[in-house]
């Protein structure tokens, strides 16, 4: 065997060793349990195509502004996530506009919906154009990558009850986190916040304290995402929340405004409170960065 | 008798989307009148019945979704985007 060749089955088969090629040829091997295992990811969130308002007149173009910065990025994320709000008013028109950018990225993407992409409880158009790859029937998924275990969760069904998960996905999470190790970190994405963050205006999820029931016994928990267009940090135990930025258009802080409609802004002071942000995941703690268009 | 029937006006009565709000929240009619919709704020909603019997989906700004009340009874509505947001439609039988 080549040296070429055993370096790429190693890297294929995935056996737990890393490996480096010394300055002088010579390979240095060491067990995956004791390297800095570093996973990078991106979140992206509510890019709400079709929407035309004072708040943010082009929300396409802050979507490819935000795509292109992520474009550009020296060493690519893993993936980007998308927490949902992909399109305004789940218009046939507007998954083809929100595809055409998002298909651009240079990274795999995951796309969850949110409230605005399933209008009328119809979650078909969503699936055709964003499904997730070997998802449940429900919408909602899992998967592990580099030693992290990633769940998606969706809570923007049965809306009227703020948000409602639901027994069936309860009962798929409970399954599928008894076969993680305490250990393992977990790294949650959601549309709506899982706990109630502002319930006066619909920021909580009716069943969400069941979820994070089930999440509390593990040693590194990360929940990211959407819906109330800011950062938003919380700290329950173990769990850490962050809400993130849209692509789109802020809102107010919670409670200060008599509602929480689109926030309008001078375009300069726009830029500076929508954009992404990189997740860094280091042996279970996680850095969050929020990166500003403007 | 038919006559009667026949002199009843149906009315067309607007309800408007303001502040994330219902305006008015309840409203009375009689059947066979008319409900319409104006969306007036930068965000979209919607008017979607409790019991599942009429939803508009999604309604834009400046849009507006219409929908006539056959059957008396109370119906109970809510926007699916803004769940917070409640109305409720009282439909009277045409001759009370």
């Amino acid at each position: 065997m080549r040296r070429g060749d055993f370096l790429e089955h190693v890297a294929w088969t995935g056996s737990g060793i890393a490996y480096a090629l010394g300055g002088a040829g010579i390979f240095t091997g060491r067990a995956l349990a004791d390297a800095p295992a570093t996973t990078t990811f991106v979140q992206i969130s509510d890019s709400h195509i079709g929407f035309h308002q004072p708040a943010n007149p082009d929300v396409a173009a802050t979507l490819k502004a935000s795509v292109d910065a992520i474009n550009a990025m020296a060493v690519q994320p893993k993936f980007v996530v998308h927490t949902g709000d992909i399109t305004h008013l789940s218009s046939a028109q507007q998954f083809d506009d929100a595809r055409a950018i998002l298909s651009q990225l240079r990274a795999p993407l995951i796309a969850l919906p949110g409230e605005h992409d399933v209008l009328g409880n119809d979650f078909k158009p969503y699936k055709t154009n964003f499904g997730i790859k070997d998802a449940e029937d429900g919408g909602w998924a899992s998967w592990d990558e580099g030693g992290i275990h990633y769940v998606v969760l969706l809570n923007v069904f049965n809306f009227e009850k703020m948000g409602l998960m639901g027994n069936d996905q309860l009962a798929w999470l409970k399954k599928d986190l008894q076969m993680q190790y305490q250990q393992t970190p977990i790294v949650v994405f959601t549309h709506v916040p899982l706990y109630a963050l502002y319930p006066q205006w619909g920021w909580t999820t009716q069943d969400g304290a069941q979820a994070l029931s089930l999440l509390s016994s593990f040693d590194h928990v990360t929940i990211l995402n959407g819906h109330i267009h800011q950062v938003v940090t919380h700290v329950e135990g173990n769990i850490h929340f962050a809400s993130a930025n849209a692509t789109a258009y802020p809102q107010p802080e919670p409670g200060k405004a008599p509602n929480p409609g689109p926030l309008a802004l001078p375009h300069d002071q726009l830029l500076h409170v929508i954009g992404y942000r990189t997740v860094q995941l280091s042996t279970g703690s996680a850095t969050v960065e929020d990166h500003p268009l403007g | 008798m038919k006559q009667l029937l026949l002199s009843v006006a149906l009315a067309l009565v607007t309800v408007h989307l303001h502040n994330d709000a219902f305006a008015p929240p309840t409203i009375t009619i009689h059947a066979g009148d008319t409900v319409r919709w104006i969306n007036d704020d930068d965000d979209a909603h919607t008017v979607t019945a409790t019991d599942g019997s009429f939803d508009s989906k999604g309604i834009d700004t400046n849009g507006s979704w219409s929908h006539t009340f056959v059957k008396p009874g109370t119906y109970k509505y809510f926007c699916e985007l803004h769940p917070f947001m409640k109305g409720t439609i009282v439909v009277k039988d045409v001759h009370s």
